[in-house]
């Protein structure tokens, strides 16, 4: 457990040596999500039906962003290495390394998610849904992503590599976190989308980090 | 028992299957051709005009084949992927590397035809239908595999990592279809369904031979597939460099 | 007590080596030599279970190391060509989360001692990035000190050290030998450390 905090607080403490990493994705979720007006027109009506949708799909490509840097600096320095010959399971520290991402990537487009709601004109009950899709909807999108890093970790043409692989495998959580905004603006309830996504996040704690472990020591083999 | 599995695995060295497939091959194509004279003969002249779809309905011969074909050879690959990974075999990836091009066709086909069906159907080409966006998304996830497999240059990590991808693509798949058909009947943007009650005997037959002929084909094509491959990767070895179509 | 039995290596196409037995126990320290490519380092990779071994096995005490797992890992301390060391942080910072990784918190004094040891005084908190090529490698080499470890395995652990650097090495590689440790070594340079054997790959 020592070892997956000790992981968890060297990804954090690096990404606050340098910050423009993480202030990138963020500064490029505002940016995607305020072109949309733009393209469409600024009729409100219209723009808050596209809400949730344009918000989730933001929110995709946003995580997508920082997802291709999530093993490819411990790979070069060999950390990744150390990580392996460690005592304690790589299943977990590779979970540890998952949660750090999502702390990073996943958290702050949940925070940053309401503001940036307001310009579509979502009421407050609806931004409240929204956050809690994006705050159980982010993780999975950390987990499914942390296996298509690691399937892709050095190839030439990663970065899009990883987008083709990874971003099919978003749509249920696009579907069911996007739906579930929706559901509640519609007056039908957020509950069984929300449960669904809670659901879906349970699978993936479960298998992901697996499968990444696979797919980690196949690709330093 | 004992004897059976000994026999089996005999077959699962390239060195030995690479023969084998060559000799199955012409049979396959055979029954292909069979199976594809009969299906066509009954879906174009005994199968009965449809009573609300007029003569256009004949495209579902090839779509449903084809869609039931992408779904089920996703299946295969994921099965020889498993089978590769739990028992380090190679000509488990191998397969699995020879079946993702026709898989993706198929997928590609029944996208298309969908596409053709739709436009005097519906009046328009592409439906946000749950089975079209499955499909749509399956037909990514072999492209996905495709891809993945063209980067790595060690083909026992592509091998590998390719069966990690299939694996994780063939849980995936249910939740994509149900997730897709949940968005589907919440927006409710096109409430079509395809006319399967009033199905005629001859048009089911028809589509069981196209199934059939469709099947054959894709064995046919997935084996000249593997022995290229095999052919490519073993060609350091002796027993490749002996061979007729190698040596001439 | 590690020993190998009939361990082969295949890279790519190539074979590197094949049938390679050996065994080094308490004391002994094993140098391995060879041409560039002749597959040193991939010997090490295969020794610490980076790598899966085309054919043969590799034991402790006796055991797999495959089946050992984490019982294995725990004994080993390996130093590949890769630092391991992050630019960002500090020589303290990564010595204290590299011994994390390991399951063992370090406290400050200890980590400070080690570090001073192989002189890096007054540049504890300093960003690794700000160290020459050979400091850099120096704090990689604190872990030495600070892991208690029975087997080392260390690929190249003289490059970037001047001889004062090369010497200090040479003498804690001793004193875990006398303690009864294992360590297990590529170089290019010939050795001032009693008791090795050699293995021409």
């Amino acid at each position: 457990m020592n070892a997956v905090l000790a992981v968890i607080r060297r990804d954090l403490l690096l990404a606050m040596r340098r910050k423009s990493e993480v202030l990138t994705a963020l500064f490029f979720f505002v940016i995607v999500t305020s072109l949309f007006p733009l393209g469409i027109g600024p009729e409100p009506a219209l723009l808050k039906k596209i809400a949730p949708g344009v918000l989730w799909v933001a929110a995709l490509l946003a995580t997508m962003l920082g997802l291709q840097r999530m093993f490819a600096a411990d790979h070069a320095d060999g950390t990744l290495e150390q990580m392996v010959l460690s005592p304690t399971p790589l299943g977990l520290l590779v979970g540890g390394k998952i949660a750090a991402h999502w702390m990073l990537s996943g958290l702050p487009l949940v925070l940053l998610a309401p503001v940036l709601g307001l310009q579509f004109d979502l009421d407050v009950g609806a931004l409240g849904v929204l956050m809690l899709a994006l705050l159980l909807g982010t993780p999975l999108l950390s987990l499914i992503g942390a296996i298509g890093a690691a399937l892709t970790l050095g190839l030439r043409g990663g970065g899009v590599l990883l987008s083709l692989l990874v971003l099919p495998l978003y749509v249920p959580a696009l579907i069911f976190g996007a739906g579930a905004v929706e559901a509640h603006i519609a007056g039908l309830g957020a509950g069984g989308h929300l449960s669904l996504l809670a659901a879906l996040l349970a699978l993936a704690a479960f298998f992901a980090p697996w499968a990444t472990t696979a797919a980690l020591r196949i690709a330093l083999e | 028992m004992n004897n059976k599995l000994i026999h089996w695995f005999k077959y699962a060295s390239p060195q030995s299957f690479y023969p084998l497939a060559g000799k199955m091959i012409p049979w396959f194509w055979g029954l292909a051709a069979a199976f594809g004279v009969v299906g066509l003969w009954l879906s174009f002249f005994v199968a009965p005009t449809d009573a609300q779809q007029g003569e256009g309905y004949r495209i579902i011969f090839v779509h449903v084949p084809a869609s039931w074909m992408s779904m089920f050879i996703y299946l295969v690959l994921a099965a020889w992927a498993g089978l590769g990974l739990a028992l380090n075999t190679r000509l488990s990836g191998m397969m699995a590397s020879a079946l993702a091009p026709t898989g993706a066709l198929m997928a590609f086909l029944a996208l298309w035809t969908g596409a053709f069906w739709g436009k005097p159907m519906w009046g328009t080409w592409w439906v946000w239908d749950a089975r079209i966006t499955s499909e749509l998304i399956l037909f990514f996830l072999y492209l996905g595999f495709i891809a993945l497999q063209a980067a790595i240059d060690d083909p026992r990590r592509a091998d590998k990592a390719g069966a990690i991808l299939a694996l994780v693509g063939v849980v995936n798949v249910p939740i994509i279809y149900f997730s897709v058909k949940w968005w589907n009947t919440l927006h409710q943007g096109s409430s079509v369904s395809v006319g399967k009650s009033s199905m005629a005997v001859t048009m089911l037959w028809g589509m069981l031979f196209m199934a059939l002929c469709f099947w054959m084909y894709s064995i046919a094509v997935a084996l000249m597939r593997v022995r290229a491959i095999i052919l490519e990767r073993e060609a350091h070895t002796e027993w490749v460099k002996e061979l007729n179509e190698v040596k001439s | 007590m590690l020993s190998i039995h009939g361990l082969s290596c295949v890279r790519g196409e190539r074979r590197l080596f094949a049938g390679l037995d050996f065994a080094v126990g308490p004391g002994e320290w094993l140098h391995v030599r060879g041409e560039n490519g002749a597959g040193k380092t991939s010997l090490l990779r295969l020794l610490v279970g980076l790598m899966a071994p085309a054919e043969g096995e590799i034991r402790w005490n006796g055991e797999n190391v495959r089946t050992l797992g984490e019982d294995y890992r725990r004994h080993l301390l390996f130093l590949g060509h890769h630092g391991a060391v992050k630019e960002e942080l500090s020589a303290l910072e990564n010595l204290q989360l590299a011994s994390q990784l390991d399951g063992d918190a370090l406290a400050d004094r200890s980590a400070l001692a080690a570090l001073h040891r192989f002189g890096l005084k007054g540049r504890e908190e300093l960003p690794v990035r700000f160290l020459s090529a050979g400091q850099k490698r120096r704090v990689l080499l604190a872990r030495l000190v600070t892991k208690q470890a029975k087997l080392w395995i260390l690929d190249e652990p003289f490059t970037a050290l001047d001889v004062k650097a090369v010497d200090m090495l040479s003498a804690l590689i001793g004193e875990h030998l006398a303690d009864g440790g294992m360590a297990i070594l590529t170089s290019h340079q010939a050795m001032p450390i009693p008791g090795g054997r050699e293995l021409q790959l």
